[in-house]
Parts: C-alpha cells; sequence; structure tokens
C-alpha cells in the first residue's frame, strides 16, 4: 500500500482510483487477461481474418466475403450444418425426453434409487472418445448388436447404422444420448425434489392423474430447470467433435461431418485458414443467435441470480 | 570449384557427427505393419551413427498427420525432421523460412546426379535451393488381386482392370467383396486417380490434372471415367472397412477380390507372409497403361536454432538417402528407392514391374504436386461423398469439373 | 460397481410390491438400466478374452476364458508407429498435465472468485461478464489465436501449453462457482475481519479458504473429469510424445496394424476411462453436486 506518489494531481485525501485494494486488482490479472485477450481479442481476431484469403498462414490480403460465399456453397459445409440440426434436434428432445422421464419414476419413492442414479449418470463421467469407440464396437455388424441378434435366430436382423449414410447420424445419437442424458436425469431430479409434497397431496384431493398431474402442473413449474438444461444441451451439442472423430471419423463418406470438425480440418488439413475461420465464425454467429433469445428471456424481463 | 564445396560440406557433416550424440525428434504417419518396419530401418541406421532417433509416429493417414506436423512447426515447436509428401504442402512453409535448406548437403552427395526421375527433386526445390530429402516413390495405380478369391469363385486371376470388372459378378456369387476400399476420402480419391488414368488415358488426365482444364473434365472422356467409377462403386458395396490395411487385410484374406492401392500395400503382403504370383497378383497401371506417378514420401527439416541439431539434421539428411539405407528401407516399405544407382535384385515381382516402367520412363507427376491442399481436400470430400452415397455420376462429374475450374 | 442387493431402501415401501405400477416402474428402469450398463459390459468382457474366442464372435457372452493379456497389451505393449509402449506414456503424460491444471485453475479461479464477491472494483462486473460469455464462444473461433499466443510464449507442443490452455478455458466455470459460493458467505464476517485489520490474502487465507473446502471439492472433481477427458486441446496443442490419454487412445484403436485387436482396444478404452469413473464412484454425491454446480452457469 505504499504506492501513492507519482506526482498526481489528485487530491492526496483520495488515494488513487487505479490503486485502490491493489491485491483484488492483482488477483483478477488472469481473469481480465482471459476475458479480454483469448475470449475477446481472439474471437475478434478469428472473425477478421475470416476476411482474407489465408491459406497455411495467417495474412491480411483481403478478399472480402468470398470465404463465406464458398463455404455456404460447400456441399460438405451444407452437410455438416444439417447433420448437426437433426442431431441437435433430436437430442433435445430424447435428453429432455428422457431426462425427465428417468428423474420421474426415481422421484416415485422407489427401492435402490442411489444405484439406479448412478448408472444412470456414470456414462457421463467417460470422455466422448471413450462413448465413441465404445458404442463404435456395439454397433459393428459383424461383431456387436446385429450380429447378437442375429445369432438369437433372427437371420435377416440388420442393424448397422453406421455404415449407412442415412442412419449414421442415429448411430451417433445413440451414444451421445448415453452419455449426456444422466446429467439432465440428475438436474430434473433436482428440481422435481425442490417441488412441495403439498402440490402432489392438492392434486390428489381434485382427483388430477399421476401423468396429468406432471403434464399440466409439475412441468410448468420446473421451467427454469428445464431452461438450465436446454442451455446445457445446446451448448454440447454446437461442440459436437470429440464423439464423431472416435466412433465414425465422419464417414461413411462424409455423412456424419459436422461444423467443427470442418473447422479444425479446413485449418490445419486443408491449409486453409480463412475458410476455418469462416465456418468458425458461423459457429459463432449461430451461438449468437440461440444465445440472445434465451438471454432475453432470462434477464430481459425480471432481476435473476 | 565444385570439388571444394563438395569437401567442404562433407568436413561440416564429418565434424557435425563428431559432436557428441544427438537426439531428434521425427514425425511420420507411416504406422501400418509394414510402414512401421520400414521406419525401424531409419531408426536402426540413424541409431547406428551413435545418435539417437526418437520416434514420433503420429496414427491416421496424412489428413490426421499433417496438421499436427504443421501446427508444430508454425508453432515454433519443429520437430528435427518430417514426413511430408513433396510437393505443394510445405510451399508456404519454405516461403516463410521455416524449412533448413539442405543445398550443401545435396551438392555434397551430388543429388542431382542421383535421383531418377529427377522430377522428384524439383519439387523439394524452391528458387534454386533444395529443402527436402526424397526418400522413396511410391505410385497409386496398382490393382492387387486375392489369387484366394479367385480361386473360391474358379477363376483365372484378371490381367487388368476390365477383365477384373468381367470377374466381379462371379466373386460376388462365391460370396467375396468383388472390391476392398476403405472408406476415407484419401483412398476413394485415389481410386478414381488410378480408374482414370486406365480409363480416360495419359492426355486427359494430364489436361485436368495439371492444365486444369475443366472443359476436359466435363468432357465425354470423364463421363467414361465417372460411370467406371460409379461402377466400381456398386463392386466396394459390401466393403465397410475404415483404414486402407483392413482393406489390404480383405485381399490377404480372400475376403474381396482385389483393392485399389497404391504400391505401399506391397509391405502388407510382405508383412502377412504372402508371396507375389502365388498369393497375390499385382497390376500396376491396373494393367492397362505402363505409367506411374512418382508421388513418395520426403523429409523436411525445420528450422532450429541450435546449431548441434542443425548439423545432425543435414547428417541425417545424407543418411536417409544413402544407397544401404535407401535399399533396406525401400524393401521393407514395398516402395522404389529414389536413386537410380543402386541395386535392388532383392526386389520382388510387384517392385521390379515398378522400376521397370520407371526406367522407360512411363512416368507422371502426382496430383500431390499440382493441386493445393486445398483443392485436394475438396476433391477428397468430393469423392467420399460419391463413393459412399448414391450420387449420380453425372452430378459427380458436373461438381468434380467445378472444382477443377476453380483449382489453384 | 455398486451392488445393487447391498443398497439398503431409500424411501417408505411402496404398498403392494407386485402392483401393475410398480412392475411398470422397475421394470423400465431394469431396462433402461441395461441400454446404460451394456457398453460398460461388453467392454469389460471383451477386455478379458483372447483373440481366438472374439473371432469366434462371442462377443456380449461372458470369457470362456480369462485373460488379462490385453490389458497388459494395452498399458504397455500396444503401437503407434515404432512406439509399442502402449498407453502408459499417454497416462503419464495425462497426470503431468492434469495435476498442474487443476491446482493452477483452481487456484486462480478460487482468489479471483474471491475478489469478484467482496472487493469489486470498477469495471470488475464487465470483465467478468465477458468471461462468463467466453464460455459460450465455440472453442473452434479461439484455436488459432492460441496457437500464436502459445509460439509467443514458448509452450506450443510443451505440457506446459496444455495446462495454460486448460486453465484459460476452466476459468468461466471455475470463477462463476467460487463467486457465486463466495458471496453467500455472510458480510459481517468479511467486514469484522477487515475492521481487525486483515487484507485481501489473510481474510482469504484465514477465513474464507477454510470455509469453502467443499466447494474447492466440487471443483476439483468437475476440473480432473473435465482435463482428463479432453481431446480437442490434447490433439491440436501436443506432440506425439506429450499425446495425452484421450488422443493416444485414439491413436491406438484407429490405427490397425494387421487385424483389429478388439480386445486389447475395450482394454485400453476402460484404462482410459478409469481415472473418471474412480472419481465418479468414489466421490459419490458430490460428483452429482460438482455438476449440478457446472449447471448454473446456465
Amino acid at each position: 500500500m505504499s504506492v501513492v506518489e507519482d506526482g498526481t494531481l489528485k487530491s492526496p485525501k483520495r488515494p488513487m482510483r487505479l490503486f485502490r485494494n491493489p491485491m483484488a486488482k492483482l488477483a483478477s490479472i488472469p481473469m481480465i487477461l482471459t476475458a479480454v485477450v483469448v475470449f475477446m481479442g481472439g474471437t475478434l481476431w478469428t472473425v477478421v481474418y475470416s476476411f482474407t484469403g489465408s491459406r497455411l498462414l495467417p495474412k491480411l490480403n483481403w478478399v472480402g466475403l468470398d470465404q463465406y460465399e464458398r463455404l455456404w456453397d460447400t456441399p460438405r459445409w451444407l452437410i455438416s450444418i444439417s447433420n448437426l440440426a437433426l442431431y441437435g434436434a433430436c437430442s433435445l428432445v430424447l435428453t429432455l425426453t428422457i431426462g425427465f422421464f428417468l428423474a420421474a419414476l426415481l422421484d416415485r419413492k422407489i427401492r435402490f434409487e442411489s444405484a439406479f442414479r448412478t448408472i444412470f449418470l456414470y456414462p457421463f463421467a467417460l470422455s466422448f472418445v471413450v462413448t465413441g469407440i465404445a458404442w463404435q464396437w456395439i454397433l459393428n455388424p459383424d461383431f456387436g448388436m446385429e450380429s447378437l441378434v442375429q445369432g438369437w435366430g433372427w437371420e435377416s436382423f440388420r442393424f448397422d447404422p453406421l455404415n449407412d449414410p442415412d442412419t449414421v447420424m442415429f448411430g451417433l445419437l445413440i451414444a451421445g444420448i448415453w452419455q449426456g442424458s444422466g446429467l439432465i436425469m440428475c438436474i430434473m431430479l433436482a428440481g422435481l425434489r425442490g417441488i412441495d409434497e403439498d402440490i402432489w397431496k392438492a392434486a390428489r384431493v381434485d382427483g388430477i392423474g399421476t401423468v396429468k398431474t406432471y403434464i399440466r402442473i409439475i412441468i410448468p413449474m420446473m421451467r427454469p430447470v428445464f431452461v438450465t438444461a436446454l442451455v446445457l444441451i445446446a451448448s454440447g451439442i454446437i461442440k459436437l467433435y470429440d464423439l464423431v472423430v472416435a466412433q465414425t471419423n465422419g464417414g461413411p463418406g462424409i455423412s456424419s461431418e459436422v461444423p467443427a470438425k470442418y473447422v479444425i480440418e479446413y485449418m490445419f488439413r486443408a491449409q486453409n485458414l480463412g475458410q476455418g475461420f469462416a465456418a468458425s465464425t458461423m459457429m459463432l454467429v449461430s451461438v449468437i443467435i440461440i444465445l440472445i433469445p434465451w438471454a432475453y428471456l432470462e434477464f430481459g424481463g425480471k432481476k435473476n441470480a | 570449384m565444385k570439388l571444394t564445396t563438395k569437401l567442404l560440406a562433407a568436413t561440416a557433416i564429418m565434424s557435425a557427427s563428431a559432436v557428441s550424440a544427438v537426439e531428434l525428434e521425427v514425425t511420420h504417419w507411416w504406422t501400418s505393419g509394414g510402414e512401421a518396419a520400414a521406419v525401424g530401418k531409419f531408426a536402426d541406421a540413424w541409431n547406428a551413427t551413435g545418435n539417437t532417433w526418437v520416434d514420433g509416429a503420429i496414427a491416421g493417414s496424412g489428413g490426421t498427420a499433417r496438421p499436427i506436423i504443421i501446427s508444430r512447426i508454425l508453432g515454433g515447436d519443429p520437430m528435427a525432421a518430417t514426413q511430408l509428401n513433396h510437393g505443394r504442402q510445405a510451399e508456404e512453409l519454405i516461403e516463410a523460412g521455416m524449412m533448413l535448406d539442405l543445398t550443401d548437403v545435396a551438392e555434397a552427395g551430388g543429388w542431382t546426379d542421383i535421383v531418377n526421375p529427377s522430377s522428384l527433386l524439383d519439387s523439394c526445390t524452391l528458387d534454386g535451393k533444395i529443402y527436402c530429402v526424397p526418400v522413396n516413390i511410391h505410385s497409386a495405380q496398382w490393382l492387387w488381386l486375392s489369387h484366394d478369391a479367385y480361386e473360391k469363385a474358379g477363376l483365372d486371376v484378371p490381367a487388368d482392370w476390365n477383365e477384373f470388372v468381367a470377374s466381379a459378378a462371379a466373386l460376388d456369387a462365391a460370396g467375396v467383396v468383388p472390391l476392398a476400399m476403405g472408406q476415407q476420402g484419401w483412398q476413394q480419391n485415389l481410386a478414381f486417380g488410378a480408374i482414370t488414368i486406365a480409363v480416360a488415358g495419359l492426355d486427359a488426365w494430364r489436361d485436368v490434372t495439371v492444365n486444369k482444364n475443366a472443359d476436359t473434365a466435363r468432357g465425354p472422356e470423364y463421363t467414361a471415367v465417372f460411370e467406371a467409377v460409379a461402377n466400381a462403386r456398386e463392386l466396394a458395396r459390401d466393403s465397410n472397412v475404415q483404414d486402407w490395411n483392413q482393406a489390404t487385410n480383405m485381399v490377404i484374406t480372400g475376403m474381396a477380390g482385389a483393392q485399389l492401392m497404391g504400391d505401399w500395400a506391397q509391405g502388407e503382403f510382405s508383412v502377412a507372409g504372402q508371396i507375389e504370383g502365388q498369393d497375390y497378383s499385382c497390376l500396376p497401371g491396373l494393367g492397362l497403361n505402363a505409367i506411374l506417378d512418382t508421388g513418395g514420401d520426403a523429409f523436411y527439416f525445420p528450422v532450429n536454432d541450435d546449431p548441434e541439431i542443425t548439423a545432425a539434421q543435414k547428417e541425417l539428411a545424407a543418411l536417409l538417402i544413402s544407397p544401404e539405407v535407401q535399399v533396406s528401407f525401400n524393401l521393407a516399405k514395398g516402395s522404389l528407392p529414389v536413386r537410380g544407382d543402386i541395386d535392388m535384385a532383392a526386389a520382388n515381382g510387384c517392385m521390379q514391374k515398378g522400376l521397370g516402367i520407371l526406367a522407360d520412363g512411363g512416368i507422371l507427376p502426382s496430383g500431390d504436386q499440382s493441386l493445393s491442399a486445398d483443392t485436394q481436400t475438396q476433391i477428397e470430400d468430393l469423392m467420399a461423398e460419391f463413393w459412399s452415397g448414391d450420387m449420380p455420376a453425372a452430378d459427380a462429374q458436373a461438381r468434380y469439373a467445378d472444382l477443377i475450374a476453380s483449382a489453384d | 460397481m455398486p451392488d445393487i442387493a447391498l443398497a439398503g431402501p431409500s424411501g417408505p415401501k411402496p404398498k403392494k410390491r407386485f402392483s401393475r405400477a410398480n412392475i411398470f416402474l422397475y421394470g423400465t428402469l431394469i431396462m433402461v438400466s441395461m441400454y446404460y450398463l451394456l457398453p460398460l459390459y461388453v467392454m469389460v468382457v471383451t477386455s478379458l478374452k483372447g483373440m481366438p474366442e472374439i473371432r469366434m464372435g462371442n462377443v456380449f457372452g461372458p470369457p470362456l476364458e480369462i485373460t488379462f493379456e490385453p490389458w497388459v497389451k494395452a498399458w504397455s505393449e500396444a503401437c503407434t508407429g515404432v512406439n509399442c509402449d502402449g498407453l502408459s506414456r499417454g497416462f503419464w503424460n495425462s497426470v503431468q498435465i492434469l495435476i498442474p491444471s487443476v491446482i493452477l485453475s483452481i487456484s486462480i479461479a478460487s482468489v479471483n472468485g474471491y475478489a469478484l464477491s467482496h472487493w469489486k472494483f470498477k469495471g470488475s462486473e464487465v470483465f467478468f461478464t465477458i468471461l462468463i460469455l467466453g464460455a459460450f464462444i465455440p472453442y473452434q473461433t479461439m484455436i488459432y489465436p492460441i496457437v500464436i499466443l502459445l509460439r509467443e510464449v514458448g509452450l506450443m507442443g510443451d505440457l506446459g501449453g496444455l495446462v495454460l490452455v486448460h486453465t484459460i478455458f476452466g476459468m468461466p466455470i471455475l470463477t462463476l462457482l467460487f463467486r457465486n459460493y463466495f458471496a453467500s458467505i455472510p458480510e459481517e464476517l468479511f467486514k469484522a475481519a477487515r475492521v481487525d485489520g486483515a487484507g485481501f490474502w489473510r481474510i482469504y487465507f484465514q477465513i474464507m479458504l477454510p470455509m469453502a473446502l467443499p466447494i474447492f471439492v466440487v471443483a476439483i472433481i468437475l476440473q480432473v473429469t473435465g482435463i482428463w477427458n479432453d481431446f480437442l486441446f490434447g490433439v491440436i496443442y501436443t506432440k506425439p510424445a506429450t499425446y495425452p490419454m484421450t488422443v493416444q487412445l485414439n491413436n491406438i484403436v484407429n490405427s490397425v496394424q494387421g487385424i483389429k485387436e478388439y480386445n486389447v482396444n475395450m482394454a485400453a478404452t476402460l484404462l482410459t476411462g478409469l481415472v473418471p469413473l474412480v472419481i465418479y464412484f468414489a466421490s459419490g454425491k458430490l460428483f452429482v453436486r460438482g455438476i449440478a454446480a457446472g449447471a448454473v452457469k446456465g
């Protein structure tokens, strides 16, 4: 606290603004650097360079919107986008449904609740690489599910999602839901536990059935929980990368490509940085499009901690 | 004058090797059985000089490994040496001054006289300076046939691509997958290239790949090519493997009749103990034309601040192209040596066929040398889509022509 | 795995044991449990079989003859290229990445969260908001700038570089976690300490730190699983010698020499999943708290 005089013009009574609680500021330097330099600076840098024709090395040779025009003209990018949309929509709906359904079952005062919860949640501890490899193995037609069912005598049984361009995204979905639904279940369960017992009693008195009570009363009450779960799932979907690399590596052909993989491969493999930057900027834009309405809903109307 | 520079460089190398042992990290993507055995030859030779080879194998195809290699060089953490396909991949890195100039080593070793075909050295050269050591010649236009599979089908082993296509129905009926194909873009693109040369001929190929003439790509020769590929796609329908060596393994075990793959598949057959002419056959140029490309692998040496490492890098460069190492490496790898002056009598039938074609001058440049990585990636993506789906041949041709029109 | 038979009843007994509703309830739960357990089961049994048995196509049955060879092979012999030292190298790399990353990211974030809750200064909330928004930016937009950053500080390809990257990307969620926790500590406690003349660090170490132990455990669980499971940063910012375990696993499984050794692959996969699984089963409820805390960021 001895760093004061510096030939300042300020009145000696008030210590300089900059040096008030210096330790807190010192401690915040890593955060400030991360926020400003890496997050803001890095993102801006990428956006700026997406308007250049950078190939292997970043160069400031402006090409306007060329990279974007090419991007939206590239079949692989369009496939990536539609794959992500399909995966995202299914994953959102199924994860929420399964998560809520399981939480509701576990909330019925059952025996062995913690055992079931442990089983549903353990995949979340595993990485996407492990998840992808495990499911690649189970969905393998020569060794996995298909051969098992055929071994039971149902010879014509076909279940080979990973080798069919039309179904490969569902193969990924099976694995993705396996990994992530436990988390949503946990959040839903916490939400259900937060609901007053009296509501159930009141519903019973009024003669409302269990299912109806869930749909009419409980779910609307759990809106914040659903929103949290939604944001959580959505932010995971856009990052979809490791699972694809480990499980299908984009195949067969390019039928399970996703945007994150497009970015990495154009930046590094195709040595076309500008194209990779343009694609990542589009990812950023889509996140912003999702985020703004949510932020508006969440923080716009009322104050919410 | 020339002699003195040679001597100077030679003494520089000698004095470098006199210095204490140096650890050099070498990155490459040679991870299949035959490839790993070949790298072992390099490593042994280098370790025998008293230095240490630190192996930096990166699994997956070049498509996976290259970005890792390049981002490390750009990231200021260069390895001592790295495999890259020569040609345009390293252009920008050289221009940015990130690669070690090997001109003195090359002059000392008289590379310009010994490297055959000389085009290999040309693609290592930028502005009159040499930046890489070619270590082998690989050609992509080979058809590999399983004798076992043809025995099952009760047919003679085909002598060219057309006979193979004709035999496919019989293979299928015998429960054999006619064509083994790994589901990766580069393999599908390789098969496309091989079929192109076989079907459309050299002139059309050159006009499209080297001159980037999109009109030819839209023309009737290429229509025939795309139809042939669409047909091949049907023959490979039941081949679900990913990696090229898994596909080769299908041919080795007789599960598949044939595979279109570069001459490096040779290494897999050797590792499996198979004998050419008895267990399998190879048809360079798909048996239709005696032309092979001369792609191949080269080693680049990223610039390093440590003079000791720089000296060791030059020593390694000279070692990789030395006669003994060339022989042992290429025998293991199944590729052809880059020197015209060494005895490859130990090579088997397939390699001899390849050597013969090269000696007769049946050479065309590899696509790596004429198309940028960006264009290459886009074509691979197109091929991946074409091979794995139901895209009509005409659509694929139109899109291919568009890519050629915008190629650089 | 927890033994189901040993877990005690946790709620009041259902009225009728075999009512139709109960059969539906437990039937569904057991069916669903099978879906969740199947991969683990298949991985375990496959990893204990020899290759001949696998070639026979016996994937789902228990091993006829139990062998631990695949585990040994996965750990110490599996090859990528001429490196045949198995996953052990990746394991130790991951440990060397994990420990400093966890310590560094949590110490920085906890001090940060503390400063943000009790020592607010002008602009602190602005930076904090940027930081939190940063958590939503796709990593892809920051990958290349970080390559440049690491190059400038000379850490590209080093384990240290990866530690830095994990510290950076762990910061938003951890800072939020600690800020919210410290903010819930009564202001009076803090003021009393100030009156006693305690400064920034003394209050942190003597008052805040001891009270915040549970949240530290939560943060550790969150970071250990997150960093151990990372693949994207591991694949971009390292080199073969410093590959973390997940990247090496993908290399071993997806680089084939001759025949795919599924049993070794599965053993390798299980080995890679072991650390987070142990954390998960050992931490129990705290893990749930950890991920619930992670969920608060929404």
